[in-house]
């Protein structure tokens, strides 16, 4: 918002003013038509390319004559959405359940070592390493350790996404914590901010929109993790999540199961994403550049 | 007695009780970069001290000195009194508000580094808003605001506890001419309202005439206090003195001064 053209209102918030130049009108009416075009488009351009691209895939499977064990038609996957989806909601469950869990924990993990680290240089620099090491072993590799040390296959799926979803959080965050304007930390210094008033006035503050932006990589990364996890668990009866399903499904030649499965942690994915850009959204409107629409 | 009442004194500049003193005050960057050397100056109760220089004299590093930012290489720097919380504050060149907290809640920064409760200062943040004019933005964001206003909002944080003593580093170098003769004349309303002393660094002459009782005039490589100036005109000032004759001869004064400080060589 720019303090031209405007009036004080009686809140004392800046409002636009109530009469613009009719000169300005006709260029402003074009304005808004463009912005309002591009609103609409952003929803059905999107959903077009799907509509598209489904038809596109079922012309394909009917021309070709392509068996329903190697490609089935998107209405059978529909259908067997339908019919499957006692067993399928269940399996959807336990992955999402792990894939909230080990968020939850990441956020915790990352967001307190990323505290711990900028309190002292001495912890950073001692097990930052063991971090990194962490983030850039693939978990297909750690997983079957960590299965036979864990007993619970549910704390070994969770301890699995966790190694997975952390690391973005963790080195956002401490960069963000890090990154408090130097003016705002010598005012802090001047007033006589303690550590802790540094820390909850001026340091996580700043950290927030670090923070989100790790927080909305880690949500699709411990669902990642908690698949790839489940995979190396293998079949190992209950609590038994999407990934298990397509396993299963693979061994039976249930192929139409397995797109029903895959398709239901796409969608997952998607809403995790986007729950968590609103929830970044919601935090950050007030005042993150990234959230602010500028009027012009 | 109140803080407020002891800073505001009738006695002319140099004769008012102490209030800080730098005495041989040197400070060395790394090990050769001289930042400042050999700068004793005493501060009374209620002086409007200029530090003027061009840039690289060490203005910014005698005022971050005495915040406390950072400490003397050798020399001291003393209170007269034992400083408070709130004794002192501080306005920086960039109004450095924090953009998640409304003017409001930044205003409250100092108060609430202290542990008071916001309901508890109420009056005294909208007291301080008042004074800079910015009552009614009271629950604005930072980002709605212009560069003048949230300079404002700045000065409003720095007198909202009534300090002793105020530093400002060119507050309002980034700020447009028009903007800021208004706000010279509100730092001078404001400190006939609480009386605070004030050392101002500035490398506007016309300003720091205006502004202060003392001019400190300093010169660069190493950085130290040439000479020092007095302006006699009593407060308040207002723009009558910007346009008097006597403004006029004092602004060259402190010119010709400043020039001798930007040709002088370091004799040491
Ligand atoms: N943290 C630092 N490390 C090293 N050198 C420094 C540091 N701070 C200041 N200096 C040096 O000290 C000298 C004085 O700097 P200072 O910032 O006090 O100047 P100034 O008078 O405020 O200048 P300006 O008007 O440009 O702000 C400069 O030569 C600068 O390079
Ligand atoms: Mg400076």
């Amino acid at each position: 918002m720019t303090t031209t053209d405007e009036t004080l209102g009686q809140d004392g918030r800046l409002q636009p003013a109530t009469a613009p130049a009719i000169a300005a009108d006709t260029e402003e009416m074009a304005r808004l038509r463009r912005r309002r075009a591009e609103k609409i488009g952003q929803w059905v351009l999107p959903a077009l390319v799907v509509v598209l691209t489904i038809f596109a895939w079922d012309r394909i499977v009917v021309i070709n004559e392509i068996p329903h064990y190697i490609l089935p038609r998107p209405g059978l996957v529909a259908k067997t959405l339908i019919e499957d989806w006692p067993i399928l909601f269940d399996s959807l469950l336990v992955t999402l359940q792990i894939t909230m869990g080990a968020l939850a924990i990441a956020v915790l993990g990352g967001v307190g070592l990323a505290v711990l680290f900028t309190q002292s240089r001495w912890i950073e620099m001692s097990f930052f390493p063991y971090a990194v090491i962490l983030q850039v072993t693939p978990i297909v590799s750690i997983a079957p350790l960590i299965f036979i040390y864990v007993d619970s296959k549910i704390a070994g799926l969770l301890i699995c996404a966790w190694i997975v979803a952390f690391f973005p959080i963790l080195s956002n965050t401490t960069l963000g914590l890090n990154s408090a304007d130097h003016n705002l930390r010598d005012l802090f210094k001047v007033y006589g901010a303690n550590r802790w008033q540094r820390l909850r006035f001026l340091q996580l503050p700043s950290a927030l929109p670090y923070f989100l932006g790790g927080l909305r990589i880690a949500g699709g990364l411990s669902l990642i993790g908690a698949v790839v996890a489940e995979y190396v668990a293998g079949t190992g009866g209950i609590g038994s999540g999407l990934a298990f399903r397509i396993l299963e499904a693979g061994y039976r030649l249930n192929i139409p199961r397995m797109f029903a499965a895959l398709l239901l942690i796409a969608l997952t994915g998607i809403v995790i994403f986007a729950s968590l850009s609103f929830l970044s959204h919601m935090l950050l409107r007030k005042w993150h550049e990234s959230a602010i629409k500028r009027e012009t | 007695m109140t803080p407020m009442a002891a800073t505001r004194s009738s006695a002319p500049a140099g004769e008012r009780s102490p209030l800080l003193s730098m005495s041989h005050v040197d400070k060395v960057f790394g090990r050769d970069v001289v930042a400042l050397r050999d700068m004793t100056l005493d501060v009374g109760q209620g002086d409007f001290i200029s530090l003027l220089g061009p840039s690289g004299c060490g203005k910014s590093t005698a005022l971050r000195l005495i915040a406390g930012l950072s400490h003397p290489t050798s020399g001291s720097i003393r209170w007269a009194q034992d400083r408070v919380d709130g004794d002192l504050s501080v306005v920086l060149q960039e109004p450095t508000l924090m953009p998640w907290a409304t003017v409001a809640q930044n205003v409250w920064l100092p108060f609430r580094l202290q542990g008071r409760r916001f309901r508890a200062v109420r009056d005294e943040i909208l007291e301080a808003l008042k004074l800079v004019g910015l009552e009614k933005f009271q629950n604005a964001y930072p980002r709605e605001l212009s560069g003048g206003m949230k300079m404002r909002v700045s000065i409003a944080r720095a007198l909202v506890t009534r300090p002793r003593l105020m530093l400002m580093d060119e507050p309002f170098a980034a700020l447009d001419e028009i903007t800021r003769f208004k706000l010279n004349n509100d730092i001078l309303a404001m400190r006939e309202k609480i009386g605070c002393t004030v050392i101002f660094v500035t490398h506007s002459v016309f300003e720091s005439v205006f502004l202060s009782d003392r001019i400190v005039i300093m010169a660069a490589r190493p950085g130290r206090v040439i000479r020092e100036l007095r302006v006699g005109e009593p407060y308040p000032r207002t723009e009558v003195f910007r346009t008097s004759s006597d403004y006029a001869a004092q602004c060259r004064a402190a010119s010709e001064a400043l020039k001798e400080a930007m040709g002088a060589h370091d004799d040491h």
